[in-house]
This record gives structure tokens, C-alpha cells and sequence, in this order.
């Protein structure tokens, strides 16, 4: 058994300032650490769960998103025919030809402007196969007439957009009749009307996007193969999944290297800051050192001692780090969603997997600035670390 | 018979450098310390009897000669060897007692138990009868700052004796006491010698100190008087 935990322990509540001070440091070092990961995992969440995966979103070839799609009538229709697009309980296939546009809408407050996705939907298909969204105010627009439904966090954020409220875009005046709710995926941040009307406002001759839901899932590679194969096609399926998946991908990349570079940046900062105070802890105890190593402690008890005093050190950093960071939660982002030029509002996410990273991470950097720190300590020549004292 | 003497020393030589300098600190010194013995080593500073000390107690190296206690021949040991070697058989007691500060007087006493395979029931045991000793068992959850200079020291010759070695090794045991604290201490230290058959080895300044020694030695210019 060697020098007792309780030793390595007190001896940071001694100097509870100088460790409160430190560990601020590498906390702040945790804290943009966890909230980037935590950022670049709410945003891939909301649209991740955008997405079903028995639902199949086809879209014009090679293009990344629906915004720069366009699925021609005929060949919306020859998809509709498919067999593997599952049947709806009023005998109607599971499918939806929708229309997706952005406009540009001025923010509530700060009149700022900012682009909005649009989506014209098929009623009430669209709504079948997003079983996420949720009318919770008004009603869903009638066909034929200029009325539209808004997603949660629209209706709040943007000028115009609240129930009963008018939105004026496509040169017509639009009458929000509903609000709705559709979680954390990606639809809150979307207006919805009829499909049909809005391509007549938008003098939009072609879909965006065919979405359906598959007869059976294991379907879908079938499916795949043949569609993309037809001559008559030029459209190209991926699983709904998928599709907001690979549009979050760039986002939360680019999300992680910041987060990354700024963290190593930061990092070094910390680390240095809890090498002088291990090493002030160091040559504040040289005498006690000294003592320990004439009862008979060897040189790996004293460092050990030392390194478990800085791995504490770092310890208390990371909890100060995640308890910060675990406060982002309660706040929600709206961003620029890069691949489709449109507002997305999301949340920084706390998971599991992200407040162990955290805290491995607050422990690497107290190792490393306890390392040298503690080796000197236990490289000490007794005779000389007793005389110290003097 | 006679008792093999529990210290023997031979032809025991140390110098210390300074930069380009060697400065000879003891030059071969030989000389033995019967079991049982209360022993003050006097000397002006310089003269080589902390280094002596320190070399008994195995916490320094010589460059030449041997040092045998209790028949173990510690010249030879390595820095590991000689870490296990003092746990078991070394009590130190400083002038300035090098308690650790964040820990209680009990915590203090039982540290070189740590170093044992001594379960926390048998250390507590340990330490409690060792307070008792000193007369400190209703200090023990005492920090050090709580405690006055003499019963500082108490607890570190609590610590001292606490895993029974053979030898203890004081440093100016009372260099930094008022004299009260500093008789009640020398008093304490007679009775480990005569009570428990402790081997006590002092340096010291104090003539007061090496009167209450069973034996005192001169040491000048790194040479027994």
C-alpha cells in the first residue's frame, strides 16, 4: 500500500484557491470541449430523426438536397407506380410528391432576414409518413385555398408566422391556420401548405422530391437498383435516414475539427497552468517529501501521490466543465443549415458517450501537466529535500 | 558472551562535491553502537555528524567502508532496497518533528504502517498503543497547526517507534523546543531506551540534550574524538 488517496486529496482542499483557479481553467478548457460535441450531436440528432428508415426520399440525381432537386410530373408518377411503395389504409399509396422551397422571412424582434424552408405537402399523406409532426394549434389548410401551417419554431421566431397571422411570399398573402409540432427533427423549422398551391405560387413546373413508405423495409435495395436504372428516370433514392444524415455530416465535421482545434488550442493553456501549480505543490512540499521517502515510501509512491494529486486536479476541472456544458441544454440554435441554406433550430445534446469523453479528457490533460511535476518529486535526493526544509 | 554490538562501522569515508571541489566530510571512521544504547553524536556544524547520522539511518551513500546493523550490510542496498530496508527497521525523529500537515495525528502515526501488510484493525491497534505511549490519545484527530511544538514532536516519535524498528535516529530532536517540551521530550526518549530497548542515536547541539545520552561522541573534521 502506498501514500493514501486522502493525502493526494487534502492536500488540493489546503490550497482550495490556487486548485479552484486551476481546475476553472481546464473546466473552461471541458467546457467548449463538451458543448462543441455536444452542438455537432444535437444538430446530427434533429436531423437524424428528421428521418424514418422505412421511408424512401427520391430525388433528382446527384443532387444533395431537396432545394436543388427536381422530379418532373412524369416521372413522380412512373415512381408512384412502383410495388414497393406501401398502400395506405384508405387504399392510397404511401406516398407524397412535395414541392420544397426557401423564401426569405424576417425574424420576430431583430426584423433580420433569414430563409425558411417551404414545403408543399400532400394531404394527408405527407402527415402519415412524418408520424413525428403533430398539429398542436389550429387546423391543417384546406385545399385550393392560399393557408399554410407553421412548424413550432417558426411560428415563434419569425414575423408573421404565429396562428391567424399572414405571410406574404410567391406574390400571395398566406394565412397561417395552424401550428405544429414535429419533436427535435427538423420539420419544427418549416412551413407547410398544399403541394399543389404552391407550385402554382412559385410557378414551379416540377416536384422537389418524392418521398414513400416502403411496402417492406428490406425492400429498399431492390428498389434502389432498379429506379436508378431505368432510362426513363434520372432520379436517384436514399433511405430518409440516410438523406438527413448525409446533409448533417458536413455541418457536424466542420462542427468537430473547431471544436477540436479549439480545444487543443485551449488545452495546452490548461495544461501549462496545472504544470506550475504542480510543480509549486512540488516545491512547496519538498521537505514533506523528504520525510516521506526516509519512513520508506519509494520513488513510484511519491509519484503516484503526485499524479493522482493532478489527476484529481483535472478531475474537478472536468466535472466544473460538464456541469457548465450540461446548463447549453437549455439552449436552443438555430443555424444555417449549410446544405439547404435554411433555418434549423436545434439543441446542444448531452449524452453519455460525450460526458465520459469529457472527463477522460480533464484527466489526460492532469496527467500530462502532473507528469514532470511529480517526476521531479520523486527524483528528489532525500538528504537534500530534508536540509530544504530547514 | 557479549551482544554483538547492533551498528558496526568500518573505515566509513564521504565526500561531498562542489563543482569542481571535493570536500571531505568523514575520512574513515570506525566505530561500533552496543544494542540498547542512548548515544548523543556532538560536533561543531561541519563536522560531519548529520552526514554520519544519515548514513546510519540509510537515507545517504558512502563512498568507501561498511555500515552493518544488526548484521545487515546496508552499503551494499539499492535506493529500493533501502526504502524497505527503513520502513522496518528506522524510526526517524527531525528537529523540526516533519509531520505532514494534512494529515491528523493518527493518520501521521499510522503512515509507515501503510507500508505493512498490516490490516486497518491491527494499524489502528498499532497507532493507538503507540499515542498511548506518548501520551497523546486524545489528540490523534488533531492536525499538526492544532498542536503545540512538544507534542508535535511526540506524535513524530510516535511515528518513530510506531513499527518497532531497532534504531531511532533523532536530528536536533529538541533544536526548536522551549525547555520544558524539550526535557519532556529527552525524557520520553530515555524511556524508549531503558522501557522498550530502543537503540537511540542523537545529534546534537544542545549540552543539555547530551546529558541525558548514555553516551556521547565528538565528532571534528569528519573524525571520532
Amino acid at each position: 500500500m502506498g501514500i493514501p488517496i486522502s493525502y493526494s486529496f487534502r492536500n488540493l482542499w489546503t490550497r482550495r484557491l490556487t486548485t479552484v483557479l486551476t481546475a476553472s481553467g481546464m473546466g473552461l478548457v471541458v467546457f467548449v470541449f463538451a458543448a462543441t460535441l455536444m452542438l455537432a450531436e444535437g444538430l446530427q440528432q434533429t436531423l437524424v430523426q428528421t428521418g424514418s428508415p422505412d421511408n424512401v426520399v427520391v430525388l433528382r440525381k446527384s443532387s444533395n438536397s431537396e432545394v436543388q432537386s427536381g422530379v418532373e410530373r412524369t416521372q413522380a408518377a412512373l415512381v408512384e407506380t412502383q410495388p414497393e411503395v406501401a398502400i395506405g389504409a384508405d387504399g392510397q399509396p404511401l406516398l407524397a410528391k412535395e414541392l420544397v422551397v426557401l423564401i426569405n422571412l424576417q425574424k420576430r424582434g431583430t426584423h433580420k432576414p433569414a430563409n425558411v424552408v417551404i414545403r408543399g405537402v400532400a394531404t394527408p399523406a405527407s402527415f402519415t409518413l412524418r408520424p413525428a409532426v403533430r398539429l398542436i394549434e389550429g387546423r391543417l389548410p384546406h385545399p385550393g385555398l392560399a393557408e399554410v401551417i407553421a412548424g413550432k419554431s417558426i411560428a415563434r421566431r419569425f414575423k408573421g408566422a404565429g396562428l391567424g397571422e399572414t405571410l406574404r411570399f410567391g406574390m400571395r398573402d398566406w394565412r397561417v391556420v395552424g401550428v405544429f409540432d414535429a419533436g427535435a427533427t427538423g420539420f419544427s423549422s418549416e412551413i407547410w401548405g398544399d403541394v399543389e398551391q404552391m407550385m402554382q405560387a412559385f410557378r414551379r413546373p416540377v416536384y422537389s422530391s418524392v418521398i414513400f413508405r416502403l411496402r417492406d423495409s428490406s425492400e429498399f435495395d431492390e428498389f434502389k437498383s432498379r429506379i436508378e436504372g431505368d432510362p426513363r428516370l434520372t432520379v436517384e433514392a436514399k433511405r430518409e435516414t440516410r438523406y438527413y444524415l448525409d446533409q448533417s455530416e458536413a455541418m457536424a465535421k466542420f462542427l468537430r475539427i473547431l471544436g477540436m482545434v479549439l480545444t487543443i488550442v485551449f488545452s495546452i493553456g490548461a495544461v501549462i497552468g496545472a504544470t506550475i501549480t504542480m510543480y509549486a505543490a512540488v516545491a512547496n512540499r519538498v521537505t514533506e517529501i523528504g520525510t516521506l521517502r526516509a519512513l520508506g515510501f519509494r520513488r513510484r509512491d511519491i509519484l503516484s501521490a503526485f499524479v493522482i494529486e493532478s489527476l484529481l486536479l483535472g478531475l474537478c476541472g472536468g466535472i466544473l466543465g460538464v456541469i457548465g456544458a450540461s446548463f447549453m441544454q437549455l439552449i436552443t440554435i438555430s443555424t444555417m443549415n449549410w446544405q439547404s441554406f435554411s433555418e434549423l433550430a436545434f439543441s446542444f445534446t448531452l449524452t453519455l458517450g460525450i460526458f465520459w469523453k469529457s472527463l477522460f479528457f480533464s484527466l489526460v490533460m492532469g496527467l500530462i501537466g502532473g507528469t514532470l511535476p511529480a517526476f521531479r518529486a520523486s527524483r528528489m535526493n532525500i538528504v537534500e529535500a530534508l536540509r530544504s526544509g530547514g | 558472551m557479549t551482544e554483538p554490538p547492533i551498528v558496526e562501522i568500518r573505515n566509513l569515508s564521504k565526500s561531498y562535491r562542489r563543482g569542481s571541489q571535493i570536500i571531505p566530510v568523514l575520512s574513515g571512521i570506525s566505530f561500533d553502537i552496543a544494542r540498547g544504547e542512548f548515544l548523543a553524536l556532538m560536533g561543531p556544524s561541519g563536522s560531519g555528524k548529520s552526514t554520519l547520522l544519515n548514513l546510519i539511518a540509510g537515507i545517504d551513500f558512502a563512498d568507501t567502508g561498511s555500515i552493518q546493523i544488526a548484521g545487515v550490510e546496508i552499503t551494499g542496498l539499492s535506493e529500493t532496497e533501502l526504502a524497505h530496508w527503513r520502513a522496518g527497521n528506522v524510526g526517524f525523529i527531525f528537529q523540526f518533528y516533519n509531520l505532514i500537515p494534512v494529515l491528523t495525528a493518527f493518520e501521521n502515526v499510522e503512515l509507515p504502517l501503510l507500508l505493512t501488510h498490516l490490516t486497518r484493525k491491527e494499524r489502528r491497534e498499532h497507532v493507538e498503543a503507540v499515542l498511548s505511549v506518548v501520551g497523546l490519545t486524545d489528540r490523534m484527530d488533531h492536525y499538526p497547526a492544532q498542536l503545540s511544538g512538544g507534542q508535535q514532536q511526540r506524535v513524530a516519535i510516535a511515528r518513530a517507534i510506531v513499527t518497532d524498528p531497532e534504531i531511532l535516529v533523532a536530528d536536533e530532536p529538541t533544536g526548536d523546543l522551549d525547555r520544558a517540551s524539550a526535557e519532556e521530550i529527552l525524557s520520553l526518549m530515555d524511556r524508549l531506551v531503558t522501557e522498550f530497548g530502543k537503540t537511540v542515536i542523537m545529534v546534537t547541539h544542545d549540552p543539555r540534550a547530551a546529558e541525558k545520552a548514555h553516551l556521547v561522541r565528538h565528532l571534528e573534521k569528519g573524525e571520532l574524538q
